[in-house]
């Protein structure tokens, strides 16, 4: 449990978003995170973020779903059980293409959607914060976290004047709980 | 208002009226939100009357036996293969349009594509009913499924078509599935943050995952979806071709052809539009989302009918030719005698595939018939009825005159157990789709949200201006901040 002191601005229009964006990083914020009601491409560059690794991930489950099939079916039909069916030979790979085909799409599928909501933390009944509920509808909210050295007067202004409609002072848990969470138990101090 | 994003204004809006972010969320969101109107609930009661129904005839077939059913020596499969090759069919739609149309970046998708997966799920699971139940003795079931046994183990046959199904179908309906579902997450989220009542917070809070829409969420979102859909690109190609090699793989005359893969396919796509359609006529109607999926929507997708129907067509008349050329005088007897003759038993049956499957979409060369609701409606009706005579024909004709004379006097006709059963999966599918149209979002919502700007007739009209403006212009007034 972590809860930490945020600088929010809220912004009604991606165009403004975007160079708001950069112009906050450049005056040398640390953005906590950009929650947007729809994916906006290039602001994951523009915020810094590093490419996600899920393709790989989906291509090594998917080499595995054809090393499964391949190997299994060899071993059933030419060791384990030999049968003949109509004089082929034992080992007949091209009659294998099928399923070998659907196993790797299988594995890559159910391990990328798996692996994804690990990534992301996703899971039925896992509760978050998102600061604004707008933010998955029509807001675009940003959160600058604020440590020590934070002004927090001078990023609230500054907000507001690289386009943001709305900024606001906020205590957030950052990470996922389940269940009710307790307001009472909140386990921070404020400082001021 | 400066632009991100901007679009040839010869390009028809895929979004109607002057609209922003919110008021898509409104629109798309009103009718989860609403009451179910009188005709929901009459529609959803009727729905599952006929799964009732199905149910009934299903049990009836489990306890006396594939007797009740009136399949005979020769004609093993009947309506029972033919619903499934017809339910699994309809299925591919929704994953041409989810997958590859997204791999062609057709903007258009994003209005139907979310009804359009659905519906995809529920037909497959339909299509799965038929397969198992047709086992007989049910409880064995898992026999086709390669698990160690006490029988050697005695595995399963992996160079065999039907088990090659099993493995289709059933990756099919899980890769299906989880995409689906992976992109319904950010839209449950919204009706989550929506929710006033108690169990809505709950009820889509759970559903939603916790999803918040970071950016690095939707960067792997968006990662996600392009591999699921270039996944099931390939996948949906598979799926009806390994179901034609149940057919191809044989040596019965009028299945033993190496046409069936593309064939069947193209019919799968070409009989899937049309419930697409059929469904979604309705459903703009209702849920007043005709400013969601507009005319150009009903347009393009009736193109993609004649285009399919008519591939079809080439298809069955290749057949004939084949047959003809082959120069075997059972595959001759097959097509000719026992299809093409109008006063054979089952002629009539190919004659009504070939009606409503070739000629009748030969009226959506004209625009005006593309967009007029009822002839869509209807032809969506009769499409759907062609591709079922198809499968009827396919396996019926093939094998109702076999090499033995004198077992050619059974005409089949089924009974009231099998008919029901079919009924049954109507009501399956309905319920389904009801309760989806109650309680999601039947239109992607950050989908149409992605690209509102762009196509959104409201943010088009603005591309007028544009339009005169020179390059720097442009650039000056639009650009994205990249010198400062």
């Amino acid at each position: 449990m972590a809860v930490k002191k945020f600088v929010v601005g809220n912004f009604d229009d991606e165009a403004v978003l975007f160079p708001a964006v950069k112009k906050v990083r450049r005056a040398g914020y640390k953005i906590h995170d950009v929650f947007t009601p729809f994916p906006i491409h290039g602001l994951d560059k523009a915020m810094g973020l590093r490419d996600t690794s899920l393709h790989t991930a989906g291509f090594i489950y998917g080499i595995s779903g054809t090393a499964t099939a391949v190997g299994f079916i060899t071993w059933a039909l030419t060791v384990d059980w030999q049968i003949n069916f109509g004089g082929k030979p034992f080992f007949s790979l091209p009659a294998w293409i099928p399923v070998t085909f659907e196993l790797t799409v299988l594995f890559a599928a159910v391990g990328m959607v798996l692996t994804f909501c690990y990534l992301c933390q996703l899971a039925p009944f896992v509760k978050k914060d998102h600061f604004n509920p707008r933010s998955t509808d029509d807001t675009f909210v940003m959160a600058l976290e604020c440590t020590d050295k934070t002004n927090e007067e001078e990023a609230i202004s500054f907000l507001t004047t690289v386009g943001a409609k709305e900024v606001k002072v906020e205590y957030k848990e950052t990470e996922w709980w389940l269940g009710r969470y307790d307001k009472d138990k909140k386990l921070f101090h404020k400082e001021n | 208002m400066a632009l991100l994003r901007y679009e040839s204004q010869v390009r028809a809006p895929l979004v109607d009226g002057t609209k922003d972010y919110h008021q898509v969320t409104e629109d798309i969101c009103r009718p989860v939100e609403a009451r179910p109107s009188k005709l929901w609930w009459v529609g959803f009661l009727i729905s599952v009357a006929l799964l009732i129904f199905g149910i009934v005839s299903v049990t009836m077939e489990v306890i006396y036996g594939t007797g009740q059913w009136n399949l005979n020596k020769t004609i093993g499969w009947g309506w029972d293969i033919t619903n499934f090759v017809w339910w699994v069919g309809i299925g591919h739609a929704g994953t041409l349009i989810s997958a590859i149309l997204l791999l062609f970046r057709q903007g258009w998708r994003t209005g139907v594509n979310r009804a359009a997966e659905a519906m995809t799920i529920f037909a497959v699971m339909c299509a799965g009913q038929f397969p198992i139940w047709h086992m007989g003795r049910v409880w064995n079931a898992f026999f086709v499924l390669p698990y160690p046994n006490t029988r050697g183990p005695l595995w399963v046959n992996f160079n065999s078509p039907l088990l090659w199904d099993v493995f289709a179908i059933s990756t099919y309906f899980t890769v299906s599935l989880l995409f689906w579902y992976s992109g319904l997450l950010p839209d449950l989220a919204t009706l989550r943050d929506r929710a006033k009542e108690k169990w809505r917070k709950h009820f889509y809070g759970v559903a939603a995952f916790g999803w918040t829409g970071s950016t690095k969420h939707w960067q792997r979102h968006e990662a996600l979806s392009l591999v699921l859909a270039g996944l099931s690109t390939p996948l949906v190609l598979s799926v009806h071709t390994i179901v034609s090699f149940d057919f191809a793989t044989s040596v019965v005359p009028g299945w033993h052809t190496t046409i069936f893969p593309p064939y069947f396919v193209a019919g799968a796509i070409f009989s899937g539009f049309a419930m697409v359609q059929t469904l979604l006529v309705v459903t703009r109607k209702v849920l007043a989302l005709e400013d969601y999926i507009t005319l150009e929507h009903i347009d393009v997708m009736n193109k993609v009918i004649v285009l399919t129907g008519s591939i079809v067509g080439i298809a069955y008349l290749t057949e004939l030719f084949m047959s003809w050329y082959s120069a075997v005088s059972y595959e001759e007897f097959a097509f000719f005698e026992n299809r093409l003759n109008l006063s054979s038993p089952y002629g009539w049956s190919y004659w009504l595939m070939m009606g409503c499957n070739v000629l009748s979409p030969q009226i959506f060369w004209f625009r005006k018939m593309r967009r007029n609701l009822f002839v869509t409606f209807f032809m969506s009706i009769l499409v759907n009825i062609g591709m079922w005579f198809e499968r009827f024909v396919i396996i019926v004709t093939s094998v109702y005159r076999d090499y033995l004379p004198s077992a050619w006097s059974t005409y089949y006709t089924p009974t009231i157990w099998e008919v029901g059963f079919y009924m049954g999966t109507f009501g399956l599918f309905f319920t389904c789709y009801f309760l989806f149209s109650k309680f999601f979002p039947v239109i992607a919502l950050a989908e149409i949200k992605h690209i509102l700007k762009k196509n959104g007739e409201g943010f088009k009209n603005n591309m007028d201006e544009l339009e005169g403006e020179s390059t720097d212009e442009f650039g000056h007034k639009h650009g994205h901040d990249h010198g400062a």
